[in-house]
């Protein structure tokens, strides 16, 4: 039997957070911060992760990691298909659209 | 001169045969139109939430059990995220932490080359939408129809060595998961597609080389090929003094040679979080059981009933339950002609004659599952002859038209009017007087070729029986 203690991974080592990493993270959220944005944002995430350590001065020995607040069963969806073709509808959020596709800036692969 | 192995794990997509999507209710069904199948939840719509399919859980269990893997009762749904077009929602929902099963394994080989490859874990995840580069513009099309159908991915552990492994690997895989009705395993249509991960070492040492792996490869053979040259490539680099870079790359078939995938070193960078949106998963010991009970007959004990209880050679039902598309049009065959030797016989000859001419592989034959049975009984019953049946079933081979209404409307009965046959003799003999003196003269090939053309004016419909007796009267009156 599997049991959520079994988890190896670690979670990252909280740090005060520099500018190398705020230029990491705006690569990953695809987001451009002027000089000031960057300076303020690290202020925040650094205050951010000393608040949540706080969690890490307790014993948790002995307790099981929870995934979610809620502990009711599942519930789940019976597999029945019910098509709710609304192409036209749906298209008309997008920007573009070309040939009943979304149309997007050419991906690189 | 230093000897090199290649170590290879493989990562094997497959799309699970649901009726409808792992989140929502869309169809799974493949083709439609671009977006037909989508909604407002694969989408990826603000304010929508997920609810899982109970099959999913239920067939990725039935995988797991049948890959004898180890079942994870307190599970839960990660969240990956990256910004990609193909995910509208800008992540997937998949299992980093805790999938679904762990720790299986899948025998492969024969006799003395017979190797246990381990499978490290199976998770549940949604597939991806389509990308479509348009080649009028400098721009991408997105089709969201396959976006949320559900996949399971069986990691398998490091243990192939060799391009025949992996493939003896992934058809095993196939017919198993075929047979266990959770997926069509369609390489063709993208319902199952490989990861490989490939590294090369000197042979003895315990230590891994530096890998690459090659996505999304939908072929056996191009499979085979690109380890094979992967392979090649690598310990050409390695016996050069060059490093290994780890890197994706793309095989490209037609070429015969990989490149490499232009990408971001950070790009694996998912920032995996625990799904808020779906509740963690409970499987108890009683849903796992009655999982069990609904797993059928495999491909051993089919393959060795077979042989005891049909009377099968035994080449006929290892070739039979080598596929599941393969096994069910075999039994629904028998079935409807009554007669498991007939049905094997034409399966082994005809049916598989025309699948390897076409190039189909059996889970994508488009031919329907009574249309066989039907063809035999009509030989059997005496309404076509053994010959034009073989012509109705090659005719008919990936056609959805009933075979007898085929049979009837072109005129194919068998002709068993004695004075048509008759006539069809008389001519056969007015008009090859060399052969008929041959025979005459005891040569008994000559008697062929005279039924031959018999048979020939009257358009191969004739019975073979009354054709060759009223010939052979014919010809003994000239004696």
């Amino acid at each position: 039997m599997i049991r959520m203690t079994d988890i190896h991974e670690a979670p990252p080592e909280p740090a005060s957070i520099g500018a190398e990493q705020i230029e990491y993270l705006e690569q990953l959220a695809r987001i451009r911060l002027s000089g000031e944005e960057k300076e303020r944002t690290a202020r925040d995430l650094s205050k951010i992760l000393d608040y949540i350590e706080m969690l890490g001065e307790l014993d948790t020995e002995g307790v099981d990691p929870l995934s979610h607040p809620v502990t009711t069963e599942p519930v789940f969806r019976e597999d029945k298909a019910v098509n709710d073709d609304r192409r036209d509808a749906m298209l008309r959020n997008a920007p573009e659209h070309k040939d009943g596709c979304f149309k997007v800036p050419k991906t690189v692969e | 001169m230093i000897e090199y192995e290649a170590v290879i794990g493989l990562e094997v997509h497959v799309e699970l045969s649901t009726e409808s999507k792992i989140f929502c209710a869309c169809p799974t069904a493949f083709g439609g139109a671009p977006n037909t199948h989508v909604c407002a939840i694969c989408s990826g719509m603000p304010g929508t939430l997920p609810a899982l399919n109970r099959e999913v859980l239920r067939y990725a269990i039935r995988a797991g059990l049948a890959t004898n893997c180890e079942i994870t009762r307190d599970g839960k749904f990660d969240r990956k995220n990256y910004f990609y077009p193909d995910l509208p929602k800008a992540y997937q929902i998949s299992q980093l932490y805790l999938p679904v099963c762990r720790n299986g394994r899948i025998e492969i080989g024969e006799g003395k080359n017979k190797k246990t490859i381990g499978i490290h874990e199976m998770h549940i995840e949604e597939d991806a939408g389509k990308l479509v580069h348009d080649p009028e513009g400098n721009c991408t099309l997105v089709d969201y129809n396959r976006c949320g159908i559900p996949l399971i991915e069986i990691v398998s552990k490091p243990d192939f060595r060799s391009a025949d492994e992996v493939t003896d690997y992934l058809e095993r895989l196939k017919t198993t998961l075929q047979y266990i009705g959770v997926s069509d395993c369609k390489m063709q249509e993208g319902s199952m597609r490989a990861d490989i991960n490939l590294s090369v070492r000197p042979v003895g040492r315990e230590e891994l080389g530096t890998r690459t792996e090659m996505k999304n490869m939908a072929s056996l053979k191009a499979i085979s090929r690109a380890i094979e040259a992967e392979t090649k490539r690598q310990i050409s680099r390695i016996s050069a003094g060059k490093p290994i870079k780890q890197q994706t790359r793309r095989w490209d078939d037609d070429k015969g040679v990989s490149f490499s995938m232009r990408s971001k070193e950070d790009a694996h960078d998912y920032k995996y979080f625990p799904e808020p949106d779906l509740l963690p998963l409970r499987v108890s010991d009683g849903m796992i059981e009655e999982i069990r009970r609904e797993i059928p007959e495999l491909r051993e004990a089919r393959r060795a009933r077979y042989i005891k209880e049909l009377g099968l050679p035994e080449y006929d039902a290892d070739i039979l339950t080598s596929s599941f598309p393969l096994v069910r049009i075999f039994e629904r065959t028998a079935g409807i002609c009554g007669n498991a030797k007939e049905a094997s016989n034409w399966i082994m000859t005809d049916l598989l004659k025309l699948l390897k001419d076409e190039q189909v592989a059996p889970e994508d034959m488009h031919f329907p599952e009574d249309s066989l049975g039907k063809i035999i009984r009509m030989t059997s019953e005496g309404v076509i002859n053994r010959s034009v049946g073989r012509r109705v079933l090659t005719e008919l081979f990936g056609s959805d038209t009933d075979p007898i209404t085929y049979v009837k409307d072109n005129g194919l009965a068998m002709v068993s009017d004695q004075s048509v046959i008759e006539t069809a003799v008389d001519r056969a003999i007015r008009e090859n007087e060399k052969a008929v003196a041959d025979y005459l003269c005891g040569n008994p090939k000559s008697l062929q070729f005279l039924i031959g053309q018999a048979m020939r004016h009257l358009r191969g419909k004739g019975d073979p029986q009354s054709v060759q007796k009223i010939l052979f009267e014919h010809l003994e009156k000239r004696r």
